[in-house]
């Protein structure tokens, strides 16, 4: 009779025969019997599904065949790391953008970048909202040094080249699909400043403010970064947007 | 407190009816993992079920059977929901799902050894000490013939319960399946299980194997409780009375009126020897 196995070495071969690489002669025993297949297909089926859940507009544009196949690779690749499954698919949008068979989606990755963005401000930690009173009641040279902090439920994705967000907007609020798209870049920010998740469109100029604040940087040098001397800042509004939309949570001298 | 008698797995569809519910003895459970979130709009809806109704806590990823303990941060995340939202109760599987740093999520098995005993012990016993509370341990389905068992699954969960003092949540589909799939006696299973330490039960729905048929089971919750799942859950009850009974739903999710006519057959039979306490 065959000494037992220690549980380590019974768990090695067992996941080493669930990722297909059953080597042992134990291993290949285990994934020889019918039932193994059950365990094997649960694994990858939870994957599958988990990033189907956290990535619904790649799903619908790509259809359910193209999606569980590269999900599948993606899995296989990338196993989770946490037991909740809420936010799995970190870096499926960069899977995406280097997959080959390409899609002939060139918005693709962008599109899957705004549904990590949905999923990531959803499960964001809970915060105060940077009132708009709080920023009109500092001096203007006292705001020049300030730091506006990014909210832990704000997110912004920048497409220089692509209109991403028209793309991704129109299956979130089931609007036409059919509608001719305008070839240029898009920014959009996602945040919740209630219950729910709301996202808007933003300036490219915004989204680099943005970037420059969650870097800590005062207000004077996020601005200058943002709009560099000569580049056309639309209106003048866009600062008391992000603020109203809950962009931010304090101020920090 | 008002005794609890059937429950319903709480989908999202299904949210706003859940939460209006009036039915007598109802609580929900749901996945521990699906709420170990930093923030937002998930943990608010639990909380607002919670508000109306008892609540239970069902960990599928502790992996307390693997070789590595729980880590700190998700027995820390656990306590904060379990301080947060109060449940009747909490529970896991007696199984692993945790090999170095991969979660596989799946309830997958291992020869139950000295060794093994020992490992899920201390596990048990460090969620337990985590959260300051007992959880009850889950028998999960088989599929596949392991050697190298030295204990039988009953005597293991019973011996496990004597020694960290966790509770047993029987779950009677998983015990049909099982039955069917590794070849034993599904009603000698059921007369055999320790009455004492049960403090909850599971009933769902499962299917054959699209390829084998019969011949193997698939514990799929994607259907109603069957024919002979009920008759081992009437078995069960009528030798050790009731506990709150769990309908487990995952998957081709019904209308909840429907769900809660399955879970209305489980409080009928459980109402009587409650209220007879």
């Amino acid at each position: 009779m065959p000494t037992p196995s220690s549980l380590d070495d019974f768990q090695r071969d067992f996941a080493a025969a669930l990722l297909g690489e059953a080597t042992s002669a134990a291993a290949q025993a285990l994934a020889a019997q019918p039932g193994f297949a059950v365990y094997r297909n649960t694994v990858l089926r939870g994957c599958i599904d988990a990033l189907a859940a956290n990535y619904p507009t790649v799903a619908t544009l790509v259809g359910s065949e193209w999606f569980e196949a590269a999900a599948g690779r993606f899995a296989r690749a990338h196993l989770p790391r946490d037991g909740s499954l809420a936010a799995y698919g970190e870096g499926f949008a960069e899977f995406l953008a280097a997959l080959e068979p390409a899609t002939g989606l060139a918005y693709l990755d962008g599109v899957a970048r705004l549904d990590r963005a949905w999923t990531e401000v959803h499960l964001a930690a809970d915060a105060p909202v940077l009132a708009a009173s709080s920023l009109a009641a500092l001096l203007p040279m006292e705001l020049l040094d300030t730091v506006l902090v990014p909210h832990s439920a704000a997110r912004w994705v920048n497409s220089p080249e692509l209109p991403i967000f028209t793309v991704w907007r129109r299956h979130r609020e089931h609007a036409r699909l059919d509608d001719p798209l305008d070839w240029r870049g898009e920014a959009a920010l996602l945040t919740r400043p209630g219950a729910a998740v709301v996202w808007r469109a933003i300036d490219a100029g915004a989204a680099v403010f943005l970037d420059e604040c969650a870097q800590g940087r005062s207000f004077a040098i996020a601005v200058e970064r943002a709009f560099p001397a000569g580049s056309v800042v639309g209106n003048d509004s866009w600062l008391p947007a992000l603020v109203a939309a809950g962009a931010f949570t304090r101020l920090e001298p | 407190m008002h005794a609890l008698t059937a429950g319903l797995g709480l989908k999202a569809d299904h949210f706003e009816e859940a939460l209006a519910c009036p039915a007598p003895g109802l609580w929900f459970e749901v996945h521990a993992e699906n709420y170990l979130v930093a923030g937002g709009p998930r943990l608010a809806w639990l909380e607002a079920i919670r508000a109306a109704h008892p609540l239970s806590l069902h960990g599928v990823s502790l992996s307390l059977a693997g070789v590595e303990p729980p880590d700190a941060p998700t027995l820390a995340g656990l306590a904060a929901l379990v301080r947060r939202v109060e449940p009747a109760l909490v529970s896991e599987h007696l199984a692993w799902s945790r090999r170095g740093p991969h979660y596989l999520p799946d309830l997958l098995p291992f020869p139950r050894s000295g060794e093994a005993l020992v490992t899920v012990c201390a596990h048990v016993t460090r969620v337990q000490d985590a959260i300051g509370r007992p959880i009850a341990l889950e028998n999960p389905s088989h599929y596949l013939a392991i050697e190298g068992h030295a204990w039988g699954e009953i005597d293991f969960l019973a011996e496990i319960a004597r020694r960290t003092g966790c509770g047993l949540l029987l779950d009677i589909s998983n015990v049909h399946v099982s039955a069917r799939n590794t070849g034993f006696s599904a009603e000698d299973y059921v007369d055999a299980f320790p009455a004492e330490p049960v403090v909850e039960i599971h009933l769902a729905g499962h299917r054959a194997d699209p390829i084998l048929g019969e011949r193997l089971l698939i514990d799929s919750h994607d259907a109603p409780v069957a024919a002979p799942v009920w008759a081992l859950f009437e078995r069960f009850v009528a030798r050790a009375g009731a506990r709150p009974t769990l309908i487990e739903r995952d998957a081709e999710l019904p209308p909840f009126a429907q769900l809660l006519a399955e879970r209305d057959r489980a409080h009928k039979r459980l109402a009587p020897v409650v209220a007879a306490l």
